[in-house]
């Protein structure tokens, strides 16, 4: 993401410091995580010292640090979906791509994240990859599910 | 279009009805994220293209609406003006009921609701057991409108709650009517409303602010979720009476990223609100001068705390402060901010229209009104039900969800998100109302209501919850960030057969310190979810310690699968899906499983079929020895 992007971005918020959270949020949506140059722009442009920046982009969970994979695989742990066994899709997601909740793999092909309650409870459990949910999954099914994303 | 006056609101009113014809068939399809999920925007293309083939556009209207509640059978889909209501409709459906219901007035009697008991149809929404036993006042509109149209929530009376406060009460005159009312707060402390504001208003700060907490982050709770997505305008409705009433110019919307739809229809909502003049300047003529801004989450749990979210708000990291002064004196940059919850907001123009007398013949004698719950879990019914308060949880569960699935047996329910706690069976009959679910040990909090039953390990369930809140503590006290995090620990080990004598001692010390210690109320209630299930469940947590067994047959370790030489039938479907190679068998050789190589992850349980039922699950049980060779072959009696 080049520096007339963040601009833009900056000048829509109308450059004011309060609006820092939506900026970044504004820069994670189009580019999927913040680069380190980035944070030192949005820093520089708002005058907010870089050890704010990073204590928000640190802070919050919608920020990520580092590249992300070419399909978001969402594993719902809402309490609805953990009562009908989330915990065990997981695991099989786990075991099946090698990774844990926050990494991606090295061709970049998955990202695996944990999320907290995507609100379609009567679905339980939930796999949401790049925000398309699939419901009702079985321990069973998880690999069929994933096999649809290459 | 811009109204000048109330008068002006009114007339519009009466021409959009006028030139409505209330006979004019409407397919109303929900549009919400549950019904989204099981397909509901191929089902709405569906019916575009099914119109446009037989040149109906001009007959017909379609509109994608809010969620109605009924997300166990979505897409649900229903038919004005006979409000005939189909359930899991699919786009194979979708000729059928245009040629039949649209065009020959028929009902397709194959997706209507069917009684599981009695077998009776039931052809609209009202005759549904589900709806029947609610009292949908908040929520109702949500099938009705198009929640990206103004003109929609018009048709239904909107925007009349904020003409006749600007037009003929002074702002006294509405704190004095919500107080009335005696509305408390849908998000979770149900501090009164109306004397939150009043608080605010008699401040003599200049700068006040209102927000709608719109950060719903208990998990399995979406009540807030259906009303922003479903209508949005009448969220905004209340948050403009609010800002009138404590002298308010300027309101602030904090809602989730993780609700991308919610986003889109708020900031629609706003920006046609202000095209007619019903936000901005001179609203209606009336002299006050009221904007909204939309403030995007990132994704904080804490960040639902009322403190926190105005720290956040201000651009900065979402950490809760002191309340020594309430936030409705000294809140958002330190002006007089009264923040309240989106059920909350939506409740005022009912409030206003109704009368607070109306409002109060409905609910308990300490709490007033209707609430909806995200009803969860294990139930038959899972969906967004709005029910008066003082209704029985029993009733609750069972005439409105429609029980626990699959025979099984009721354990608990959980009510107030992470912060609550679980009510067993035995206090079914328990009312619910602020006052009554604190009193048993939990609380209302937002609405979540989370059904257990005999196979949830309550053990797990607090170690989940306590687990959440680790994840989510902001930081700031030490009781909260290391201690919560000491107590998942233990809670670990418990469920993984590591439990040790003392350790329900040790949790007790470390719920009591954060309760004591932390600053706000996430950390002082965390240890809810354990006191809770510690108390009407203590004999779960000792199972688990001393005789390293799962009563629920939930915890993995504490498990084994075995199958039972007597049912099995040597199938083949246990030993080709087992993922780990851990069943030896063959055709008519009696299935066993290797428990060195068995990862305990269940898929033998899952894919047995049920008329053989032959897995069993173990716990606190030494696995029986397998059979011998000789016997494992099945040979047919000649």
């Amino acid at each position: 993401m080049d520096n007339k992007r963040i601009d833009q971005i900056i000048d829509k918020h109308r450059g004011e410091a309060s609006s820092l959270i939506q900026i970044l949020l504004d820069i994670q949506s189009e580019n999927h995580w913040l680069p380190k140059e980035a944070l030192g722009r949005v820093s520089e442009k708002l005058e907010v010292p870089l050890s704010r920046t990073m204590h928000i982009a640190s802070f919050y969970k919608a920020f990520s640090l580092v590249p992300k994979g070419r399909h978001a695989v969402h594993i719902c742990m809402g309490t609805a979906c953990h009562v009908r066994g989330a915990k065990r899709i997981l695991e099989t997601v786990e075991e099946l791509t090698g990774l844990k909740p926050g990494e991606t793999d090295v061709e970049m092909k998955y990202s695996l994240e944990t999320v907290n309650c995507l609100g379609c409870c009567a679905l339980g459990p939930v796999i949401e990859i790049n925000g398309k949910a699939h419901g009702k999954v079985s321990v069973s099914d998880t690999s069929g599910v994933l096999e649809h994303y290459k | 279009m811009w109204f000048n006056t109330p008068e002006e609101l009114e007339k519009f009113r009466e021409e959009l009805l006028s030139g409505r014809d209330p006979e004019k068939p409407c397919i109303s399809i929900c549009a919400g994220a549950g019904c989204l999920a099981s397909g509901a925007s191929e089902v709405i293309a569906a019916f575009k293209s099914e119109i446009e083939t037989q040149t109906l556009e001009a007959a017909v209207d379609i509109k994608g609406t809010g969620c109605p509640g009924f997300c166990e059978r979505g897409p649900v889909v229903v038919i004005y003006p006979e409000e005939i209501c189909y359930l899991q409709v699919t786009p194979n459906d979708v000729a059928e009921i245009v040629s039949q219901t649209i065009k020959e007035k028929r009902v397709v009697e194959r997706l209507l609701y069917v009684d599981s008991i009695t077998g009776e149809k039931a052809i609209h929404e009202y005759d549904i057991p589900f709806y029947q036993n609610q009292e949908r006042n908040v929520i109702c509109n949500n099938i009705k409108i198009d929640s990206k149209r103004i003109d929609d929530y018009l048709a239904i009376g909107g925007y009349s709650a904020l003409a006749k406060v600007l037009s003929r009460m002074s702002s006294e005159e509405v704190i004095e009517e919500v107080k009335k009312s005696s509305l408390r707060g849908r998000g979770g402390a149900g501090f009164p409303t109306g004397k939150k504001w009043e608080g605010s208003r008699n401040d003599p700060e200049k700068t006040k602010y209102v927000i709608v907490n719109a950060d719903e982050g208990d998990p399995g709770a979406f009540m807030d979720r259906a009303l922003l997505e479903g209508n949005p305008h009448s969220i905004l409705e209340g948050l403009i009476i609010g800002g009138y009433a404590i002298g308010a110019r300027e309101g602030y919307i904090y809602v989730r990223q993780e609700y991308p739809l919610a986003v889109v229809n708020i900031n629609l909502a706003i920006r046609q609100a202000e095209e007619y003049g019903l936000l901005g300047e001179n609203i209606l003529g009336s002299g006050f001068d009221f904007v909204v801004r939309v403030h995007q989450g990132a994704g904080a749990f804490v960040c639902g705390e009322s403190t926190a979210l105005m720290t956040a708000l201000e651009g900065r990291v979402g950490e809760p402060r002191p309340k020594y002064v309430r936030s409705n004196i000294k809140g958002l940059w330190d002006k007089p901010t009264v923040l309240n919850n989106v059920e909350t907001w939506a409740n005022i123009p009912l409030i206003i229209n109704k009368g607070a007398d109306w409002f109060t013949q409905i609910g308990t004698e300490g709490s007033k009104g209707t609430k909806i719950f995200s009803l969860v879990g294990k139930i038959t019914n899972t969906g967004l039900v709005e029910i008066p308060m003082g209704l029985s949880l029993k009733d609750i569960i069972y005439k409105i969800g429609g029980g626990i699935p699959g025979g099984k047996k009721f354990k608990a329910v959980q009510t107030g998100g992470p912060s609550g706690g679980c009510i067993p069976g035995d206090q079914l009959d328990l009312k619910v109302g602020f006052d009554e679910l604190a009193r048993a040990g939990s609380m209302m909090g937002s609405g979540g209501m989370i059904v257990m039953d005999e196979d949830t390990c309550m053990v797990d369930v607090a170690r989940y919850f306590i687990h959440f809140l680790t994840d989510e503590s902001c930081g700031k006290c030490l009781p909260c960030r290391e201690g919560l995090r000491q107590m998942d620990k233990i809670l670990t080990n418990i469920t993984e057969g590591k439990g040790k004598e003392g350790d329900i001692e040790l949790l007790e010390v470390l719920s009591e310190t954060a309760m004591e210690a932390s600053l706000c109320a996430l950390g002082k209630s965390a240890p809810n979810p354990f006191l809770s299930t510690l108390l009407y469940f203590r004999d779960e947590y000792e199972a688990h310690i001393r005789e390293k067994r799962c009563p629920a047959l939930y915890c993995k370790e504490l498990i084994n699968y075995y199958i039972d030489p007597e049912k099995c039938t040597a199938c083949m479907i246990c030993f080709t899906k087992c993922p780990d190679k851990a069943i030896d068998g063959a055709k008519k050789m009696i299935h066993i499983i290797d428990q060195e190589k068995c990862t305990n992850c269940g898929t033998c349980f899952e894919v047995c079929p049920s008329k053989f039922g032959a897995v069993e699950k173990i716990s606190g049980k030494v696995v029986p020895e397998s059979i011998p060779e000789e016997e494992r072959m099945i040979v047919k009696p000649a």
